[in-house]
Formats: C-alpha cells, structure tokens, sequence
C-alpha cells in the first residue's frame, strides 16, 4: 500500500509529462509539416552558412 | 535594411517534390535582398515569406520564377482564414487528452479487475474520476454541441446517444464510487470518447488535406494584372482591387484578370475555359473581352468594364449556387445510419431499465444495467466504420493524383450509373500541342527548343515541353531576342534565326509557329488540343463499370464530331452553360445518378449539379470549386480508378455496419442480462473498434 503512495504519482506525472510534450510540439508548429520533416535531412546546409 | 516592418506572405508552389526544390527554394529565394526569410511547408506545398514591403507581387513571383518554380500568391492572411484546420488541431488535442486519460484509467482498472479490494478499490476509483471527469468535460465537448444543437431542433442525431450515455454513465460510475460499490464505468466512459474522437478527427483530417490540395492548385486566387496610369507608368494591381476604367496590359501567356475592352494591340485569345471552345479567337481593339481568358499572341492593352462580382462570371455563380441545392440535401450514410440507430438504443436502454424495474432489482441495480446497455451498443465502431475506410481511401487515391474534397463525395461516386463529359480540357488535354513534331530532324528541333526556352508564349512552352521530353539538346544560339506579338530571334552560326507567326500566307484558324532562317521558312510546326493519351481506354473502362457516356461540349459540332466518332459517344454540341444543367436534371429526372467531368467555367452549374462530379487538374478554378474531386496529370484513368476506388470504399464501410451489427446482437443480451461489467464492456468496445479499423485498412492494398 505504501508504494502505492510514489508509483501512483510517478506513473500519472510520467503521462502528463508525454501530454505536455504533445500539446507543446503541437502549439510550436512541428506537426505542422510531416512529409517535409522527412526529407529536411537531406538537405546541406550551404557552405558559407551563418557563420 | 532591418528598418523596415516585414510583411508576411504565402504562395501556393505545387511543383515542390523533393528534398533538393526545399533547399533551393529556401536558400535561393534569400538571394532577393527584399525576402528576409523563406519557409517551405513540403506537406501543403506552400512557401511562406517575410518580405520588405517594397517588394511587389510580380517581383516575388519572378524570384520564383528565376529558381524555376511557379508560384501563385495565397490570401493575404491564411492564418486567420482556416477554420478547418483549426478543427481538425482542436480535434487532435482531444484526441489527446482522452487518449491520455483512457490509458491511465485503464492502468488502474486494471488493478482493480485483478482483484484489488476495499480501501485501494475505492482509492483506485477515486483517482479513475479525478481523471475521468475533466476529461469528459473537455473532450465530450465537441459531442454535447452537437447533440444539444440537434435536440433543440427537435432532431436526433449519432451524437445523442452518446452524449446521454457517457453522461449517464459517469453520474451512476461517480455513485457506485462514493458508496464504495464494485464496479465504476470511468475506463468505458474515456475509451469511448478516445475512439469516437479518433473517428471525427479522421475525418476532419481529411477535408484538410483536399482542402489544402485544391488551395494549392487554385491558380487565380490573388492574381492581378499590370494597370497602366495616366502618366504612362505601370504599376502590378491585385484583382480585387481592380476598378472599372483602369486600363491594363495583358501580355502573352497572361491571364486577364476582368472583362474590358480591347483598346490597343490585337492579338487572339483562348476562350476554352470559358466556353470549351477549341478554336481561338481573334481580336481587335473595340472587341469585348473577358475574365479567365488566355491571351494567346500578343500584348493588348485593355480598358476594365467590371472587375470582380460585377464580370460575366457572376452568372455562371448564381447558376452554380442554384445547382449546389441539390448536393446539398443529400445525406451522409452513416447519418442515415443514425436515424434508425439514435432510437433503437434508446429504445433498448429504457426497456432494459423499465424490465429490471418491474422485475424487482431496484433502480439502482436497474439504471446500471441500462448504463451498461446504453455504453454497448454506444457507435463506438460505427463511428469508426465510416471516417476509417474514407481516408484510407481518400489517401490511397491521392498517391494516384486524385483529391477527393470530402467523405461524401466517395459515397456520392459510388452511386453514380452514368457520365456526362465535356470535351475541350476533359477528353482532349486543354493546350496547345505540336501535332507533326516527328517531321523535323533533330538540328531543326534543337534550334526551335533553343528560341522556345527563351519565350514564355504558350506555344513556345508547349515545344520546350515536347523537345526537351526527347534527348534534343538546345542549339548554340547567341543575343536572344524576343519581340511580343512577333516571335523570337537569334543569332546562329552566322544568320539571323527567328521562331514565330507564320509569315507567307495564311493558316486559316489553326495554330502554328514558323522557325526561319535569314528569313526564309524552313519549318511550319501545326498545334492542335489532342485527346488525353489513354482517353479511348478510360471510357471503355468506365463503360465496363456500367456507366454509359455522353459527350455535352460548348464547342461547335464540327470540332466535336471526329472525337465523338473516335470514342464511340454521342454528343451534344453548342451547349451553354444553362444547356449543361438542363441536360443534367433531365437525366436525373430519368432516375440516374450522374457523374460529370468537366472543366471549364462553363461546366461549373453542370459540376455543382451533378450527383457526383471531377475535374481535371488543369480546370478553371470554378471548375475545381466545384467538383467533388480532382485528378491530376495527363490521364484519365483516375477517373475510372476512383469510382472503382468509391465503390470499393463503400462496400467495406457496409461491410463494417453489419460487423458492428453482428456485435451488438451478441452484446446486447449479455447486457440486458446484466452480465456486462466493465472488463467485458472494454473488451468488446477495443475489440470492434479494432477489427473496423483492420478491415478498412484492406482498402489500402486494393488499388494497386
């Protein structure tokens, strides 16, 4: 019963946590462009860049 | 630089394919010193742009233009302008939630069917409704809406039952709690909304998709035309702000952007979006001309007469509105579903509860049964049934290049037993292509590709197409020149080549381009507007179906006789728009349900009227508005694709109905026998939702 008191706890914090992270991917657009989040890996970023 | 406010901008670019068009448009088009920042977004094909105000739309097209891509400007704030997708984001973080709340009540139901006692079982559903109830409330939302909006208006819909039962179920769960009972509901309640939710936002998902698909394709929204002031300067002047009076210059290639009158310059126009007529015609100043027409030749100068709601399209509006009636009254099948089903459960739920009243257990004893009752036959799967097999359709027939708009048109388009079709832009492909190309050797055809990659003429782009589709390579030529109305020119091993009109005599109506050189003629190229490639296939297909065709063009019989003949149809010719819709009430007034395929303004009452109707990608933008789906490319076998695609889609999602059906006749004696505790109800919800899904992703594989 005592570990009851930490397990229920942790294991609705953890849930949350994965509710919060979704709600936050959500709100700053990166669902936003599935297909071309796949191919973004393809791309080199230019030589001369920011830098 | 940094000074200036930036000003945000969407473009439409249909032709982003791969990882190589992302980069080059976001890397190159920072090379314009007035574009501060580009982002692509690959899925709806957009390119959104942080510009220096001083940056004129016909300049941000160019720096598309010169990377290689066509660009078309998108409202101004699309932001704000897109309730869909704010649904279908709404929809989704419900989604979430109840998901998120299933699973966790789930982990402690769990607990307690494992036989968890006394005080940890009470704990247990205490901790069930502390996450249950919000949930509910948050997530239910979307359902208790509805449901109120249909029984204020005295009608019943899918929503109630759920509403009731959910509700019901909750109040009796939250009981049983508090009096420390052995069963609550919470996990039922959670996992219920957590599948319907996943059903509506399916569905809303897919509206989106198409919604952003045919945004994409729509070609006229935002454009504008150069409008010359008193003074003689130019300036780019968006459609919706043109007025009456201004005078604009429309170059070749160029779509005017209202009807007016021809003042300066002659040139000859492509009416066939407006009329379906093939041939093109010519005018002169004095002659009317009118919006959505393609200026063929050369640069005219144009005095506005009605811009806007005011042109000879608002005609054609009031007839489609008038024709969309008829679409609208039709009535989605799983609502049809739903008007036999709302009664038949509440029917069930109050019996159940009325036969353990009279059979002594109490009404405690007797609403949890008719909870149970009401959380069973719940249309957990039939929510599922319909949403699950369209998309998986809808997305299938998009890897094929047809867009469908919405779940109804899949069950309009099964329905269908016969097509109407247009002709100019339907059956044959809508432009101009070179009919005799073979003739000419290959150094005649690589100088005519090197002169036609330097014009934007409509012919010049029909022979860069075709050449450069063959392993011609371009000639050497040097100080290209192009000369509107005339042609163009260069120099080449030491002459003077030219590619333009025809010069000796005359070729009557037909299009065709002379290539010379030091003004003699060394080869006359022909144009015509050819059938799709695999036309004659489609149509004996679609016949194959058991759909019988007819041609119905705005074009003159002589041009639409030899292509009747060639595909074995009959055809009506000369037809107005008006004709079209007449045609189509008539045959459904005979009982069919008609297919139409179109694609000019003037098939668009046709297309809103028809029981189901598509376009081809190259259609005017009426014509895309306002059929059901869309197919792209040169072919016309999506055609046929999609109404097998419709049928298919509608057998699996009847298929679905009677597994649902099926399972409710188990389930629901067990229920009214009271032998359904929340392990059995769960294990049944997840278990039909499943196998609804499962059978609908069968859909998948059958177009391949």
């Amino acid at each position: 019963m005592n570990g009851l008191v930490f397990l229920i706890p942790i294991a609705l914090g953890l849930g949350l946590l994965g509710l919060v992270a979704f709600f936050w991917s959500l709100r700053s657009g990166q669902l936003e462009d599935l297909d071309g989040a796949a191919l973004r890996i393809f791309i080199e970023d230019e030589e001369e860049g920011e830098a | 630089m940094t000074a200036a406010v930036l000003i945000e901008r969407d473009f439409a670019v249909p032709d982003i394919r791969c990882a190589g068009c992302i980069a080059k448009l976001e890397q190159g088009l920072l090379r314009d010193r007035r574009i501060a920042a580009a982002r692509v977004n690959f899925t709806e094909k957009r390119v959104h742009l942080s510009c220096l105000p001083d940056a004129e739309m016909p300049d941000l097209i160019g720096a598309f233009t010169t990377l290689g891509f066509e660009a078309h400007p998108i409202g101004k704030t699309p932001d704000d302008a897109d309730p869909g997708a704010e649904t279908s984001r709404e929809l989704l973080r419900a989604v979430a939630v109840s998901g998120f709340a299933m699973m966790n009540i789930m982990l402690l139901s769990v607990s307690v069917w494992s036989g968890a006692m006394g005080a940890t079982r009470d704990l247990f559903h205490w901790l069930s409704a502390l996450i249950a109830l919000p949930t509910v409330a948050y997530a239910g939302r979307t359902f208790f809406r509805s449901a109120w909006r249909a029984v204020r208006h005295g009608r019943t819909n899918m929503d109630v039952p759920i509403s009731i039962g959910v509700l019901l179920v909750c109040a009796i769960s939250l009981y049983e709690t508090a009096t420390g009972g052995p069963h609550a509901y919470f996990d039922g309640a959670a996992m219920l909304l957590f599948f319907l939710l996943c059903g509506r936002w399916l569905d809303s998902v897919m509206r989106d998709r198409a919604r952003g698909g045919v945004t994409a394709l729509l070609r006229n929204m935002g454009t504008g035309a150069m409008v010359i002031d008193g003074d003689g300067s130019s300036r780019w002047v968006d459609a919706t702000a043109i007025e009456p009076d201004m005078v604009m210059l429309v170059a070749a290639g160029e779509r005017l952007a209202a009807d007016g009158v021809v003042i300066g310059g002659a040139s000859r126009l492509d009416l066939s979006l407006l009329t379906g007529e093939s041939a093109p015609q010519v005018v002169h100043p004095d002659d009317r001309v009118h919006a959505g027409t393609l200026n063929l030749d050369a640069p005219v100068h144009v005095r506005v007469t009605a811009a806007g709601p005011d042109t000879a399209l608002a005609d054609i509006a009031r007839l489609m509105g008038e024709a969309a009636q008829g679409k609208s009254r039709y009535v989605r099948i799983a609502d049809r579903a739903a008007r036999l089903y709302a009664p038949a459960v509440h029917c069930l739920a109050i019996m159940a509860f009325a036969g353990w009243m009279i059979a002594g257990a109490g009404w405690h004893h007797s609403l949890l049964i008719a909870a149970a009752v009401l959380i069973i036959t719940c249309p957990c799967a039939l929510g599922l049934a319909v949403p699950a097999a369209q998309i998986v359709a809808a997305g299938a027939l998009m890897r094929r290049g047809v867009l469908i708009k919405d779940g109804s048109a899949l069950e309009r388009l099964a329905e269908v037993d016969l097509a109407l079709v247009d002709k100019t832009g339907t059956l044959t492909l809508g432009r101009p292509e070179a009919v005799d190309l073979d003739r000419f050797d290959i150094g005649i055809k690589s100088l005519i590709l090197a002169l036609a990659q330097a014009s934007r003429h409509p012919l010049s782009e029909a022979l860069t197409r075709e050449i450069s589709a063959g392993d011609t390579r371009p000639a050497e030529v040097t100080s290209l020149r192009e000369t509107p109305g005339f042609g163009v020119e260069a120099r080449w091993a030491g002459s003077i080549v030219t590619l333009g009109r025809p010069q000796g005599g005359d070729v009557g109506d037909a299009l065709a381009t002379e290539l010379a050189v030091d003004g003699k003629s060394v080869a006359i190229v022909h144009f015509a507007d050819r059938l799709r490639p695999d036309a004659h296939a489609a149509i004996d297909a679609l016949r194959g179906e058991g759909l019988d065709a007819m041609i119905l063009s705005g074009d003159r019989a002589e041009a639409v006789a030899p292509i009747a003949r060639v595909l074995g149809l009959t055809a009506q010719t000369a037809m107005s728009p008006q004709d079209k819709l007449a045609a189509i009430e008539r045959q459904a007034g005979l009982g069919h349900k008609v297919l139409m395929l179109g694609d000019g303004l003037n098939d668009g009452p046709a297309l809103a009227a028809g029981h189901a109707s598509m376009a081809p990608g190259s259609a005017s933008d009426v014509g895309k508005n306002a059929a059901d789906c869309i197919f792209l490319g040169d072919r016309l076998m999506p055609v046929v694709d999609t109404v097998r695609m419709a049928r298919r889609t509608q057998a699996i999602v009847r298929q679905n109905f009677m597994a649902a059906i099926g399972y409710n006749v188990v389930a629901v004696p067990l229920a009214f026998m009271g032998l359904v505790t929340p392990l059995v109800a769960a294990i049944a919800m997840s278990g039909s939702s499943l196998i609804v899904v499962g059978n609908a992703l069968r859909l998948k594989r059958a177009i391949r």
